[in-house]
């Protein structure tokens, strides 16, 4: 149960933390490293709330042992921003008003851009947009101004000012 | 809370075998998707925990024409769904990953923890049985290959003996002129199956129904064949008189438990309609493939 060390690149950034062997990917995004913007929600792999991106493939965070992305690149939603400025995905959510509590909204947004990275130049349907955040729960919205936005991503309206 | 373990993790497959072999009270894990889940619960706290999830050496897909498909155990479930080649030559395979769980434990959780959990709702069983599926299993004592239907023993209970790993899927290529369908019933898309049906069917040049499996999910402890059914349609023209007959038979066949998503009698009903469409559908496939 001795300590190990893990390096891992969180949003561009190097780091090396001492965990214990059981700590999980959100314990060491949270509780080590302080970005908060990543939630624990039910824990048990349902909600989606602590989703991150993990080699740009996004994983829940309270269902990762921290040792497995040993040498990975982490993003949260954090590192969503482009120099300073939102990405089209957040500017999106905040013209659709894609949240209310907010709470699912750092994981849908992961999910959301893993969705729009891997359908890139390529025209998408409502039903594909719904499949992309099936892993993720959403208590408040109902869900429709949430694929509006993605929808206006990926139709290039947020396309680089 | 989770359990202080002792952590393994080995650089090879050989290395594996060995550590696994030494320690006594150790558990396997690889992508965690159902485990962490367990040991969260306290329900299973293991002394040692030996990690998989790295050994590259087992993530794999591999296609030859004589040979067929063969998928190493630390695959991902995206890695599946998403290959070309399973999406041309399995088809059933890829669709049936686009609606296991969500996303995100696709891409984290793989095809040997899935198989080696024996879960009775788990998706990829029925199907790898129905595609006729041998499993490759090994540990410091050597290698064995079984078919997949003998690999179940129970609930969540397998044929591994200590030391054992999962190492490989093997599915063969089908004879002419067979095609393999499946369908989950559930609520929502990313949930386990409240129940399921794999049928596959082969056809004979006049239309005739020269072989079929029909293996039915969550409706046993076990992923369980239907061989009456099976033996029924054998020589048979398409018929939906017939199939209706093979769907009363694996009504009275299956022995679902009751539970919160679902009675007895309404699992058992929703198997005959499943395994009538499932058929029928195979059967309509089968007739376009060469
Ligand atoms: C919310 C949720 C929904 C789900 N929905 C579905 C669904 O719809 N359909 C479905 O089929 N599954 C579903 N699952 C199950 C899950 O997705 C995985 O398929 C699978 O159980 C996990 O694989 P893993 O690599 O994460 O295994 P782990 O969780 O690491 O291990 C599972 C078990 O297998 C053992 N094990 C792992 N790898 C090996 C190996 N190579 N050799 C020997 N033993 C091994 C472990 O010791 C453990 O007992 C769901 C899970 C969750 C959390
Ligand atoms: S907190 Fe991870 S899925 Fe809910
Ligand atoms: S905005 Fe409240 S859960 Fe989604």
């Amino acid at each position: 149960m001795e300590k190990r060390a893990l390096k891992l690149s969180v949003n561009g950034q190097e780091y090396e933390v001492f965990i214990h062997p059981k700590t999980l990917l959100v314990e060491v995004i949270r509780d080590h490293l302080g970005f908060t913007g990543t939630k624990r929600g039910c824990e048990t792999v349902s909600c989606g709330a602590c989703t991150v991106l993990v080699n740009g493939a996004s994983v829940k965070s309270c269902s990762v042992l921290a040792v497995q992305v040993e040498g990975m690149e982490v993003t949260t939603v954090e590192g969503l921003e482009q120099d300073g400025k939102l990405s089209p995905i957040q500017k999106a959510f905040l013209d659709n008003g894609s949240y209310q509590c907010g709470f699912c909204t750092p994981g849908m947004l992961m999910s959301a851009t893993a969705f729009l990275k891997e359908n890139e130049g390529r025209e998408v349907t409502e039903h594909e947009i719904r499949e992309g955040i099936e892993g993720n729960i959403c208590r408040c919205t109902g869900y429709n101004s949430i694929v509006r936005a993605i929808d206006a991503v990926a139709k290039g309206t947020y396309k680089e000012e | 809370m989770i359990n202080d373990f002792n952590y393994l993790k080995p650089g090879s497959v050989k290395e594996a075998f060995e550590m696994y072999a030494e320690h006594d009270d150790c558990k396997v894990i690889c992508g965690g998707q159902s485990l962490l889940i367990v040991m969260r619960q306290g329900m299973v706290a293991p002394e040692y925990l030996l990690d998989i999830k790295g050994l590259d050496e087992l993530r794999y897909i591999k296609y030859d024409e004589k040979d067929g498909l063969r998928i190493g155990a630390t695959t991902t479930h995206r890695e599946i769904e998403k290959s070309p080649i399973i999406q041309e030559k399995y088809p059933v395979l890829s669709l049936m990953e686009t609606k296991l769980a969500s996303i995100q434990t696709r891409n984290w959780g793989t095809i040997g923890g899935n198989l080696a959990h024996a879960d009775p709702a788990g998706d990829p069983a029925p199907v790898l049985i129905a595609l006729n599926a041998n499993i490759k299993v090994g540990g410091k004592n050597g290698e064995r290959t079984m078919p997949l239907e003998d690999f179940f023993k129970d609930y969540f209970e397998t044929a591994l003996e200590k030391g054992e790993l999962v190492l490989e899927v093997h599915v063969p290529v089908p004879p002419a002129k067979t095609s393999v369908a499946y369908q989950k019933f559930n609520l929502l898309d990313s949930d386990m199956g409240i129940v399921a049906v794999a049928a596959s069917i082969t056809l004979n040049g006049d239309d005739t129904c020269k072989d079929a499996r029909i293996v039915l999910g969550n409706a046993a402890p076990i992923p369980k064949r239907v061989k009456n059914a099976e033996e029924l349609l054998k020589g048979k023209k398409f018929d939906e008189k017939l199939f209706e007959e093979v769907g009363r038979i694996s009504y009275e066949e299956s022995e679902p438990v009751a539970d919160i998503h679902a009675s007895e009698e309404h699992r058992r009903h929703l198997l005959s309609v499943l395994t009538k469409r499932m058929i029928k559908k195979a059967w309509e496939q089968a007739r376009a493939v060469a």
